[in-house]
């Protein structure tokens, strides 16, 4: 019997790879940002699971919305990537020190 | 419901595993296609809970949209894919260590949770609901009523983003002639058109 707890076990793993993934791929943005995806992927499995074992569609319209953010998220994040790689010819996570923080 | 939860155990196994081979694998590529596999399966996970609707989206949106915006952003930069796979051991102590703890501070709040909780214990044990309308069309009724605001929220956020991307990336590079409308459009007609009188078997030279 697949109960709520599965779903949520799914999800935390997601996140958990997620997070894992940013600490590993210090030299990809790419990567990074599909990590941020895997998160939000992981996000919007919590809600839906959470909606539907309530029997409540308020969580799936919320998911939606994760959704939205989500792509515009990637978009903007891939275009300053574009950016960047045009000004500086890498996509290195040590080597964007421009702000010297 | 033994089919349900074989169909289950492989979807949730496949997303796990692609999501685990975006992060490890050594050509950002495979990333994204491993991504795209992880989509579809959420997607599947998705579906087998009744929410179609949500499922359908993350498949037209994340697989449609983003995974190949992705795909396009990784083949149009020219990467040395050896040099951005230094490093990967030095983190992997480290970021293992963080991801563990995290995992299990993560499972233990549900566990307990789903002890403590008479909700979320009540929640855990029952199935999911069986809903008397279909999922589109209950997602529907809440959407374009309660959440209407939210939802034009939305349609901003994703008109900001649009316009956001459009501004970072348009660069006018010095020596490129482009189309300048407004000055077409404002010649005046002398400009524009002369009118010659050509004699007979003359020709115009």
């Amino acid at each position: 019997m697949i109960g709520l707890g599965h779903y949520l076990f799914v999800a935390a793993v997601l996140f958990t790879l997620g997070i894992l993934g940013i600490f590993l791929n210090r030299k990809n943005v790419i990567v990074l940002l599909m990590c941020v995806e895997l998160m939000l992927l992981a996000v919007n499995i919590n809600l839906v699971a959470f909606s539907a074992f309530q029997g409540n569609v308020v969580g799936q319209v919320f998911a939606m919305l994760v959704l939205t953010v989500a792509a515009a998220e990637a978009a903007i994040g891939l275009a300053i990537l574009v950016v960047y790689f045009r000004n500086r010819g890498t996509i290195e996570v040590e080597d964007i020190d421009a702000l010297k923080g | 419901m033994l089919l349900q939860a074989i169909a289950f155990y492989v979807f949730a196994f496949v997303v796990m595993a692609s999501a685990a081979m975006v992060v490890v694998s050594r050509n950002p590529v495979y990333s994204v296609l491993f991504l795209i596999l992880a989509f579809f399966n959420a997607a599947a996970l998705m579906l087998l809970i009744g929410a179609e609707f949500i499922a359908m989206i993350l498949i037209i949106v994340y697989v449609g949209a983003v995974a190949v915006l992705f795909l396009f952003v990784v083949m149009m930069l020219d990467i040395n894919v050896t040099r951005l796979r230094e490093g990967f051991l030095k983190y992997l102590p480290v970021g293992a260590l963080i991801g563990l703890v995290l995992l299990a501070e993560i499972l233990l709040g549900l566990g307990v949770m789903g002890s403590e909780t008479a909700t979320l214990a009540g929640l855990a044990k029952a199935g999911p609901q069986v809903p008397t309308i279909t999922n589109t069309r209950a997602i529907g009724q809440v959407l374009y009523t309660q959440y209407f605001y939210l939802f034009q929220v939305a349609g901003v956020v994703l008109l900001v983003a649009m316009i956001g991307a459009i501004v970072l990336t348009l660069r006018s590079r010095p020596g490129v002639r482009r189309q300048r409308i407004s000055e077409q459009l404002y010649r005046p007609k002398e400009q524009a058109i002369t009118v010659v009188k050509v004699p007979t078997r003359g020709g115009v030279s």
